[in-house]
């Protein structure tokens, strides 16, 4: 039965969390995301499941480090400058292979910045972030429906490749409000069932098996250069099977929009409107910031010889250098972006392309 | 009769047995173990079996028999 | 004959790395006796940190936990609200619980979390070549203070027991030391009470243990311990805190 009710984008993400048997959540209080704090606070004791304040972004971070290491679905959520404070725990989740979602909603930076939606940590969620060679999947909602499908999508991804899994919002989407269907996962999915489904390298102490050890540490020579390799493997075969993105008008477009997120929603405005117009414009809308979709575009340019890319982002050119990386030169960039609490308009975006 | 074993290859000689064996019956031996230190070693003759020479070890080479 | 004393079930056939005389093999063992006489070592997960004992999980024989440098109680705090059924401990030098991790330290302990912590105080960094550690004594010499330790400049030696003492929820706090046999003893003695406390969901218990360094005190592993037993526990007076 799908039940429809109006939510911020933040409590979708805590309602998607919980329906995808999420049963551990530490946090610290950061704008614009508190929301999903509070309302963790509030239902996590109502699905038998642990909140925790923490005293700080470090702490909560490495509170989803031990239970995930127990087996627990577990997240921590978060903005712009409290994600900075939690790149050392991701680096170590990544490093010990564990399981575990973080929720940014980005703010503008750099510094304290502002509390203003900003789209300014793409480098820091798809390159790395923490010390060490290891990439997290990210994946962009941009509706608030999305914001809660995606959490089922996000902890499976990080079951299935023992991997950590960054939601990349911003403000604006975590603020908004939007009709939302909840049943995407169906409540049968209790926190507590998923509890007890133990993971054979989880802690759970060593009855009748030998002894399980959580690390990322490889003193041996040879073994860290081992272990590197086993990940990039893995994240080959992420990038293979994982790439998310959705297009539109991509049969005919000459000129295609690339955005993500909160942005996306405005550059598809600008699609729509330019194509009453009968302007071939396109978009592609990467739902994986990484793996990033650079087949797609990719295949663009291989099949249309005068094709070229409009980025729009709420940063200075960010996603943009994966798209160029993904186009090797062979096709026109453009660029428009703002931020620090700036986004560009659909009005903005069609006087840059009558320009172009 | 107590008696003490002493796995020497473990041992690294850092003499806190011998330096609380109420009878000073563990010395340094002169041979170099698989570590490359110099263990120490055990004169079977009068141990109390007090056991405050496997309590003191840092490296749990001590095993004491009664 | 009889086997009076032999190597815990819990404590791995392997030999350490630790220098000649160092107090992280004796604490080591006795964590791993205690396990075995309380019965837990199928239900013990053991929490590791940064610095000398960072690989404690290779010679413990159960299922371990590495953390990041001063986040071992963050980590066993999500480990046990997880797992209440199961007994979490951690293992953590001054430099880890009472330097980098001394918020995680003082609020685990103030949430009164069931946990048990094994401080390991030897007043210097040890894995890292000798640094001045937060308990470095005053006047002691580290690589970082070669002139010795100076309040107007690096401040007093921390107490961080006597810290966490002050805290409602903190259910028992107790220093030991490691200078004589009589002195391990008592060490495992106390070691056991705090597992016992967790067993019998108590909440937060805390032992820290004088331990000698050999190596970055400059000192021969008996003078280590005499140095404990006439400098140190002047500074950190053993008993019960709380």
């Amino acid at each position: 039965m799908k039940k429809r009710i109006l939510l911020s984008g933040n409590e979708a993400i805590a309602e998607g969390a919980l329906q995808a048997g999420c049963c551990f959540y530490a946090g610290y209080p950061i704008t614009p995301q508190n929301e999903l704090t509070a309302y963790m606070a509030k239902r996590m004791p109502e699905v038998g499941g642990v909140f925790i304040q923490a005293e700080s972004e470090l702490s909560a971070i490495n509170m989803v480090f031990g239970a995930s290491s127990t087996g627990a679905r577990a997240m921590t959520s978060s903005s712009s400058p409290g994600i900075s404070l939690k790149q050392e725990g991701i680096s170590y989740i990544a490093g010990a292979e564990l399981p575990a979602v973080i929720v940014n909603i980005m703010r503008g930076g750099p510094g304290l910045g502002n509390i203003a939606p900003s789209q300014s940590d793409y480098f820091q969620a798809t390159k790395g972030g923490g010390h060490g060679d290891y990439h997290c999947i990210v994946l962009a909602p941009s509706t608030v429906q999305e914001a809660f499908d995606f959490m089922g999508v996000a902890f499976d991804l990080a079951d299935r490749y023992r991997n950590p899994v960054i939601i990349l919002g911003d403000g604006m989407l975590g603020q908004m409000l939007e009709s939302c269907s909840i049943a995407a996962y169906g409540l049968s999915n209790s926190s507590k069932k998923r509890r007890k489904d133990i993971k054979k390298w989880a802690l759970t102490g060593c009855k009748q098996r030998s002894p399980n050890v959580i690390k990322s540490f490889y003193l041996k020579e040879g073994d860290l250069e081992r272990f590197n390799l086993k990940l990039q493997k893995k994240y080959k075969t992420i990038q293979e099977t994982e790439t998310r993105y959705e297009g539109l008008y991509l049969e005919d477009a000459r000129l295609i929009l690339v955005s993500y997120g909160t942005m996306a929603r405005v550059a598809k405005a600008v699609v729509s409107e330019l194509r009453k117009k009968n302007k071939k414009v396109g978009l592609v809308r990467p739902i994986t910031l990484w793996p990033f979709p650079r087949r797609i575009l990719q295949d663009l340019t291989a099949t249309h010889k005068r094709i070229s890319f409009l980025v729009v982002e709420m940063s200075y050119g960010q996603m943009l250098e994966d798209v160029r990386l993904a186009l090797e030169g062979k096709a026109k960039v453009d660029f428009l972006g703002r931020a620090g609490g700036g986004i560009p308009t659909e009005k903005e975006i069609i006087r840059f392309i009558k320009n172009l | 009769m107590p008696r003490i074993v002493i796995e020497q290859d473990k041992c690294k000689g850092c003499l806190l047995c011998a330096s609380f064996c109420p009878k000073g019956l563990i010395k340094k031996a002169d041979k170099l173990n698989k570590l490359g230190l110099n263990p120490v070693e055990f004169d079977a003759k009068g141990c109390l079996g007090c056991m405050q020479c496997a309590v003191i070890c840092p490296d749990c080479c001590i095993r004491i028999y009664k | 004959m009889k086997l009076l004393f032999k190597r815990p079930r819990s404590l791995r056939e392997i030999p350490t790395h630790y220098c000649p005389g160092c107090g992280h093999g004796i604490v080591q063992r006795l964590v791993a006796e205690v396990v075995d006489e309380l019965d837990i070592r199928e239900r013990v997960i053991g929490v590791a940190p940064v610095g000398c004992a960072v690989i404690a999980y290779d010679y413990w024989d159960f299922d371990c936990s590495e953390a990041a440098h001063g986040r071992a109680l963050a980590v066993a705090t999500g480990i046990k609200r997880m797992r209440p059924e199961n007994i979490v401990f951690t293992y953590q030098g001054d430099g880890d619980l009472a330097a980098i991790g001394t918020a995680e330290t003082i609020h685990a302990a103030n949430r009164g979390e069931n946990l048990t912590v094994i401080f390991i105080n030897n007043a210097v960094y040890g894995m890292t070549g000798g640094q001045m550690a937060p308990t470095t004594l005053l006047n002691q010499k580290t690589t970082t203070t070669p002139y010795g330790r100076r309040a107007d400049r690096e401040g007093y030696p921390l107490k961080i027991s006597e810290l966490i003492a002050q805290l409602p929820a903190v259910r028992y706090v107790e220093r030991v030391a490691l200078y004589s046999p009589q002195a391990v003893f008592i060490a495992k003695k106390t070691i056991k009470q705090a597992f016992q406390n967790q067993i019998e969901n108590r909440g937060f218990s805390l032992v820290e243990v004088l331990s000698p360094c050999p190596t970055y005190w400059g000192m021969s592993p008996k003078e280590a311990m005499d140095w404990i037993r006439d400098v140190m526990i002047k500074e950190f007076p053993l008993g019960r805190i709380r």
